[in-house]
């Protein structure tokens, strides 16, 4: 369970970028690369180390109010990144 | 005549800044024909060839060679790649790094610095590499490496001189504070392809080497990351050698020739040079860039094979080394009438009882050599 009150920042072995040619954010890592689908790319772009999970999902429910279940996919994306070490929470 | 595929851009760009390399491992994948690339480009042509790059796509970029800290230039050139948005990895011995030049690097904007070892032990990796103080060297730029804040993957080369040792091999890495460890097995191209005999492993030493690994992973689930590479002899069908021929990898060799693959060089096709064309129309018309694309060029049983979307068929280069046809399935695959010769290769290396002494090692002469044999 992710705690709504850590924070989330980028593994700082990682960088996140947005690609033109590939129309999307990515990850880059030591000789790697993960394409982010769109919610994925977006969810990270908000990652900066400050923000609290509470506070990245304030804000993207604010930009996209249309979304019903924006809380739970963030959390749940937390969780993948976590599991894969995208990001670390303190 | 089908019209060609439609053409992915190059994510992934390899710069092989020079052949020269202060070492002379005997399975380096450089050509065995290195001796007769023409003349190193400038830094100049670098700079146009990132750019090029870049533009169509490419994000991942590595420095490799020979010994890429050789090139002077190299500071401008990670410098120029970070500007341009690259991730850039250097992918170098350690020999010729200095702690000054670890820390010039990572100012001009090098995301990555990979080491790679011959072994854990100083004797072994003289045997293999033809120097002596190579290895206590490495172990300092290792530490330096780590200390500059650099993410640190380790890489092992492996064959039957040093699999044996992969507990010390992996122990060593972890006290080093690898993030990452690669311990890929020699592929058989290039000079590790003339050592084939001397380098492959046993099925037995090999079985050995990957039940270490897995135990070290279940035993340390959070630590470094240990990725583990089974020479493709072994296997029974072949990898997707780079994702697909001129699908999303682009190397260019230290003259300036495009190369869908770093040990293209090899095959008979008249590759493109970036000195006389961009990046674009090399990597979207030049014939050698099309001649495997897309699944057409494709002979049986790879034809009409359910797998094909898969593995592409295999490596090109593998399939023109073992078999003079470079269109023919990669003859690891057990559904290739000439995988016999790979069956050959393991009965011999299970059998093995030569020595180190018959080595071929990487020098310039020797390259010199097998280029004049062949004329």
């Amino acid at each position: 369970m992710i705690d709504p009150v850590s924070i989330p920042q980028l593994n700082k072995h990682f960088r996140l970028q947005w690609e033109e040619a590939q129309d999307c954010y990515v990850l880059l890592y030591p000789e790697g690369m993960v394409k982010l689908n769109e919610s994925a790319g977006l969810i990270l772009s908000y990652v900066d180390g400050v923000k609290t999970v509470a506070n990245i999902i304030a804000e993207l429910t604010e930009r996209f109010p249309q979304v019903d279940s924006i809380a739970s996919d963030i959390e749940e994306f937390m969780a993948t990144a976590s599991a894969q070490r995208w990001v670390a929470f303190s | 005549m089908a019209s060609l595929p439609a053409v992915s851009p190059p994510l992934w760009l390899l710069a092989e800044l020079t052949y020269r390399c202060p070492l002379q491992c005997p399975y380096c994948s450089n050509p065995v024909e290195l001796a007769s690339a023409g003349t190193e480009l400038s830094t100049d042509d670098w700079f146009r060839v990132l750019q090029q790059a870049r533009q169509m796509g490419a994000a991942q970029l590595g420095f490799s060679g020979g010994e890429p800290l050789v090139r002077q230039d190299l500071e401008l050139l990670v410098a120029e790649a970070r500007r341009l948005g690259f991730y850039s990895n250097l992918i170098t011995s350690g020999v010729g790094l200095t702690s000054d030049r670890v820390g010039s690097l990572r100012e001009a904007g090098l995301d990555h610095i990979q080491i790679s070892f011959q072994s854990t032990d100083s004797d072994i990796s003289e045997l293999l590499s033809g120097s002596r103080k190579a290895f206590a060297h490495k172990l300092a730029m290792a530490e330096a490496v780590k200390s500059a804040g650099y993410p640190m993957v380790l890489n092992f080369v492996l064959h039957r001189h040093n699999i044996d040792q992969i507990e010390q091999i992996i122990d060593l890495s972890h006290a080093l504070g690898a993030d990452y460890l690669e311990l890929a097995n020699a592929q058989y191209h290039g000079w590790a392809l003339l050592n084939r005999d001397e380098l492959m492993p046993s099925r037995e030493q090999l079985k050995r080497a990957e039940k270490t690994t897995n135990a070290w992973r279940e035993a340390h689930p959070d630590d470094m990351r240990l990725f583990f590479v089974v020479p493709d002899y072994y296997e029974e069908r072949p990898k997707p050698c780079m994702n697909g021929w001129a699908k999303m990898f682009l190397a260019i060799a230290p003259d300036g020739l495009a190369l869908p693959c770093h040990s293209a060089r090899s095959l008979p096709l008249e590759f493109p040079n970036v000195r006389d064309q961009d990046i674009a129309a090399i990597w979207n018309e030049s014939p050698a860039f099309n001649a495997y694309r897309g699944f057409d060029w494709m002979q049986e049983p790879c034809r009409s094979c359910p797998e094909k979307e898969q593995d592409f068929g295999g490596c090109r280069c593998q399939a023109f080394a073992l078999t003079g046809d470079a269109s023919q399935p990669d003859p690891v695959c057990t559904k290739s009438d000439q995988r016999s010769q790979v069956d050959a290769a393991l009965t011999a290396a299970n059998c093995h009882n030569a020595t180190s002494a018959s080595m071929q090692y990487r020098t310039w002469s020797a390259s010199q050599s097998i280029i004049a044999s062949t004329q």
